[in-house]
């Protein structure tokens, strides 16, 4: 058996370097990131105390909708050249191929957090009233729901004539609750009004469940005609 | 084995054995099944009905011990032909860069070329799609097509190559239109037309005429 450490190690480490080449997914991502901070900011005018109701959603819902963009590449480049028929016909594991993917994904859209975050404190000029270090463990466990299930959801809609289409219809009903902790967790935080310990448990489960889920189904996406 | 895509039926019941430590030449017109076949050896093709076996074993079971080249190249445009080869080493767990040096060198490539694949001729591609193939020294080798858009020099440079893999005992399947290139080099040439076998023979040019 092929070691499952090192093919993953050697996709993540692939992923990475043809990453650093194109750019692709991580200039797309930052582009459209910046283009909704800048649309948000010119359509809402609030108040500092509004800003920590809201802003929560609006982060979320520009890094969901950003992660689309880099879910998608991940897997286009597996189909230029028919790259993915090679994984296929070897004896590497399936689910480290998987993985490789999403933990290459948290680490682009984490990326993207840690560039667009600042911009979103200094647009909206938030101050946390609650405890600030909660919202490591909510961005942390968050994108990894985020992640594991786009990559999962790329993978399935693979083969499908609109895929860039298929995938949000399949990953954002399924994210629902992960969207709605990480929205709330993030809002008690920040307005420091309600704990957020109920939040990141709801999270940390959410991640258990469906990384679980996709591991066990992965090998049969990946080997589906 | 059947092979259906929906309502259209690729392969119509293929019932073949083949001898191993052969060169098998597939041919036949496009349509006829050729590729189709060659991908459910190599565990890409589940049949609808019917089962292959390999080496007594299913096709997935047995992929460690096969080597796959399609038509298109299945290596990463962006990376180098060496980074490539050392990515696709790793997943059969050949971990030697002088296994992947010398793979290189064996079909007449440069392992120090550090552009993209992508900027390779055709002919270096193809080249490369078979280093990549022959990576981990697979005792079946599936081979889709191996000297289209190669000039006749490299091509024949290929089949040199393929003969004496096969010498050393291999097993080769290798589909082409290109017959006149394995004349003298291939086993057996192995006709399919409408996703059946019609003939195996000796020679190309007997087989055109039956």
């Amino acid at each position: 058996m092929t070691s499952f450490w090192a093919v993953l190690s050697a996709t993540l480490v692939k992923d990475i370097r043809l990453e650093w080449r194109s750019k692709d997914a991580l200039n797309s991502m930052l582009f459209f990131s910046l283009l909704v901070v800048v649309i948000f900011v010119f359509s809402f005018d609030p108040l500092a105390e509004e800003s920590r109701h809201i802003v929560g959603g609006l982060v979320w819902v520009a890094f969901l909708f950003a992660a689309v963009v880099a879910l998608n590449q991940t897997w286009a480049r597996e189909l230029r050249n028919q790259v993915l028929d090679a994984y296929r016909v070897s004896p590497a594991p399936a689910n480290a191929l998987f993985l490789a993917k999403s933990v290459g994904n948290f680490l682009f859209v984490s990326v993207l957090e840690a560039l667009m975050t600042p911009l979103f404190i200094v647009f909206y000029n938030l101050h946390v009233l609650g405890p600030a270090w909660q919202l490591i463990p909510i961005a942390l466990l968050g994108t990894w729901a985020l992640v594991v299930n786009g990559t999962f959801f790329a993978a399935m809609s693979l083969r499908t004539r609109n895929r860039e289409i298929m995938l949000p219809l399949l990953l954002f009903p399924i994210s629902i609750p992960a969207v709605l902790g990480m929205v709330a967790g993030t809002t008690a935080v920040l307005t420091g009004e309600n704990s957020a310990h109920f939040y990141i448990v709801l999270l940390l489960t959410y991640d258990v469940v469906f990384t679980t889920a996709s591991l066990a189904l992965f090998g049969t996406i990946l080997h589906a005609e | 084995m059947i092979k259906q895509f929906g309502r259209f039926a690729a392969l119509r019941g293929v019932s073949a054995e083949f001898d191993p430590g052969r060169l098998h030449a597939i041919l036949g017109d496009n349509g006829a099944g050729k590729t189709t076949l060659l991908r459910g050896l190599a565990g890409l093709a589940q049949p609808t009905q019917g089962t292959i076996s390999i080496f007594g074993k299913s096709p997935r079971d047995a992929c460690r011990e096969i080597g796959y080249m399609a038509h298109p190249s299945l290596l990463y445009d962006e990376m180098s032909g060496m980074e490539n080869l050392r990515y696709f080493a790793g997943l059969y767990g050949v971990v030697s860069n002088a296994r992947c040096e010398e793979v290189i060198r064996s079909v007449g490539l440069d392992p120090e070329l550090t552009r993209g694949v992508g900027q390779y001729s055709q002919g270096m591609r193809q080249r490369m799609s078979l280093a990549r193939a022959i990576l981990h020294d697979p005792r079946l080798l599936l081979l889709d097509e191996p000297f289209s858009n190669v000039d006749i020099h490299s091509a024949r440079e290929m089949v040199g190559l393929l003969r004496g893999m096969r010498d050393a005992g291999k097993t080769i399947f290798v589909v082409t239109h290109q017959a006149m290139l394995l004349e003298g080099a291939a086993d057996e040439f192995v006709w399919m037309q409408a996703g059946q076998i019609v003939a195996r023979t000796a020679t190309a040019e007997r087989g055109r005429a039956q």
